[in-house]
């Protein structure tokens, strides 16, 4: 699209509905936390932080939301390769599949799980107990984090150069030292990117791990449910303070990701 | 390790075709290869298609007749319907103010354009349930806007379904910007320079020039809000509570109960329209690749 040189009136109009309609929408929701949270000074918010509960959510969704963050990155990384240099008989289904965590709803994965492990599910018998434990909720946050990596990566590996590679093994490289020399250096921003957004979404996780936690207040339970439970046993403070922490903590994730990002020469989110 | 003992010919033939992949042919069985397709398999397989696949069967398990019955059941048809055009309300606001942003991030200088654009992405970031949190300190009975909307124009959002289609349009934010940026920043301008030379205003320029050339950016986008805003369960749980259930509030709340015949169906019915909708999403963007 050209560029205008000078705005004029519409264009200043145009621009004042754009931001005032952003600020309202997002702006205004983020002011409303900050302030709703500090209502009554630094100290209670930080005694509300430091209650067992609560640390104890906040280290139960941060190991969770890093595990599943880089076995996404590990996973990931080797599916999209393989998505995009492999053929192989329902190779176009399985890319297309890869979207699905975006739009099936977390609560309906919670109940696969409770179907698959649940005391009278498919597998009932299961030796380790699934449905209700870490290990179930660690599942879901995969699921739901798994496109991330993968779409990150695909256009990137479409766009490499072929003749790179093949300088490569043209000049004797295996085919290890050539992905780790040639391959990875040109991923490595936007696998990064890509990490921080399963991240970032497994630390937002609820749906899921509220249905199958079973929410458990120090065992299973993650920073929000920690806040779902709050809200619900009438001590908004505590929530406020727990979603402002989260708030921010997004926040920063997502200035790291565009300050990457630009490095990286790359200007955005594609959203599948 | 095994791919150090199988490298590939050193003079393999030029690329052909398909740009890249001929670097991908390998002679004999490679054991490295296919540990790298098996551990995708498994690792999509059962991460991705087994969800699939258990919904399917219990969904249909009890008999077509079951299945109906769950889905038919008053509550169930409630939380779909309102799902449903909620999500389409919200999918509507986005492509409109989506498209509307982006022509504006494309086409006007203004301070603060970088930083504005860096913030778009936020509700990806926010997590869901903090969203509901937000709004419902900014819109609550209890809270000075709130109150105001209640009193002076007797517009209840919190705990009523103008809070869901507002959670929902925060949610699906970036998703419209995000699709047709890129096609606006790519687009050629020239026929746009023609348009102008010819005589043509801006906005019969923009309408007929500029807008059909990115009408299926602006539909994809939509699209894939409105599939994103089907599951969407963290805000909605918080803003409307138990009284206006969505598919997913129903569907945790059948959970809960242990009626799994309750969720099985609708869980089912809302799986079958995200697929659709992802099929034509991908039908959408396929036509426009050949086109």
């Amino acid at each position: 699209m050209v560029e205008r040189r000078t705005n004029g009136v519409v264009g200043w109009l145009l621009i004042a509905l754009v931001l005032g309609y952003a600020a309202i929408l997002l702006l205004a929701p983020l002011v409303s936390i900050i302030l709703g949270a500090l209502k009554n000074g630094v100290e209670p918010l930080i005694e509300d932080l430091t209650t067992p509960d609560a640390l104890s959510a906040l280290g139960l969704s941060f190991r969770l939301a890093l595990l599943a963050a880089l076995t996404n990155g590990v996973l990931g990384l080797v599916s999209a390769w393989v998505l995009a240099r492999h053929n192989f008989p329902g190779r176009r289904a399985l890319n297309a599949l890869v979207d699905m965590p975006f739009v099936v709803s977390p609560v309906i994965v919670g109940y696969v799980m409770i179907v698959l492990f649940g005391r009278v599910g498919w597998f009932a018998d299961f030796p380790i107990k699934l449905a209700f434990s870490v290990e179930a909720m660690f599942v879901v946050t995969v699921f739901v984090s798994l496109p991330f990596v993968i779409r990150e990566l695909q256009p990137v590996l479409a766009a490499l150069p072929p003749e790179h590679e093949e300088a490569a093994y043209t000049l004797g490289a295996s085919r290890w030292l050539t992905f780790r020399r040639v391959i990875f250096p040109a991923l490595r921003h936007a696998l990064t990117v890509g990490v921080m957004l399963a991240l970032a979404r497994a630390l937002g996780e609820f749906g899921a791990a509220a249905i199958i936690g079973g929410a458990v207040e120090g065992s299973t339970e993650t920073a929000t449910v920690f806040i779902n439970r709050t809200l619900l046993d009438r001590n908004p403070s505590a929530a406020y303070a727990m979603s402002l922490l989260l708030g921010l903590f997004a926040i920063a994730l997502l200035m790291i990701m565009n300050y990457i990002r630009h490095i990286g020469g790359k200007k955005h989110v594609h959203t599948h | 390790m095994a791919a150090t003992q199988t490298r590939p010919a050193p003079h393999s033939p030029a690329p052909s075709g398909r740009g890249g992949f001929s670097v991908k042919r390998v002679q004999g069985i490679d054991l490295s290869a296919w540990g790298l397709r098996a551990s995708t398999l498994i690792y999509l397989g059962a991460l991705v298609v087994l969800p699939l696949f258990v919904i399917a069967v219990e969904g249909v398990r009890g008999g077509l007749d079951a299945l109906w019955t769950s889905v038919t059941r008053p509550a169930a048809l409630e939380a779909v319907w309102l799902t449903l055009t909620t999500s389409a309300v919200m999918a509507v606001v986005n492509v409109i103010m989506g498209t509307l942003t982006a022509v504006v991030l494309a086409r006007y200088r203004f301070p603060g354009k970088r930083l504005f654009n860096s913030l778009i992405d936020l509700p990806f970031a926010i997590p869901t349930l903090v969203t509901g949190v937000m709004l419902v300190l900014l819109y609550g009975p209890q809270t000075a806007v709130g109150s105001f909307l209640d009193r002076e124009l007797g517009l209840r959002v919190v705990f009523a379904p103008p809070g869901i289609i507002l959670a929902l349009t925060f949610v699906g934010y970036p998703f419209v910007i995000r699709a047709v940026q890129p096609v606006l920043e790519a687009l050629d301008t020239r026929p746009q320079e023609a348009a102008y030379t010819l005589g043509a205003s801006e906005w019969l320029t923009f309408r007929r020039v500029v807008l059909p050339a990115i009408a299926p950016a602006m539909l994809t986008g939509g699209l894939l809000s409105f599939a994103r805003a089907l599951g969407e369960f963290g805000s909605i749980v918080v803003v409307a509570g138990n009284l206006s259930k969505t598919a997913a509030v129903y569907i945790y709340g059948q959970v809960e109960n242990g009626d799994m015949a309750g969720a099985s169906g609708v869980s089912l019915l809302m799986l079958a329209i995200a697929l659709l909708v992802t099929f034509m999403v991908s039908r959408l963007n396929r036509g426009v690749q050949h086109g």
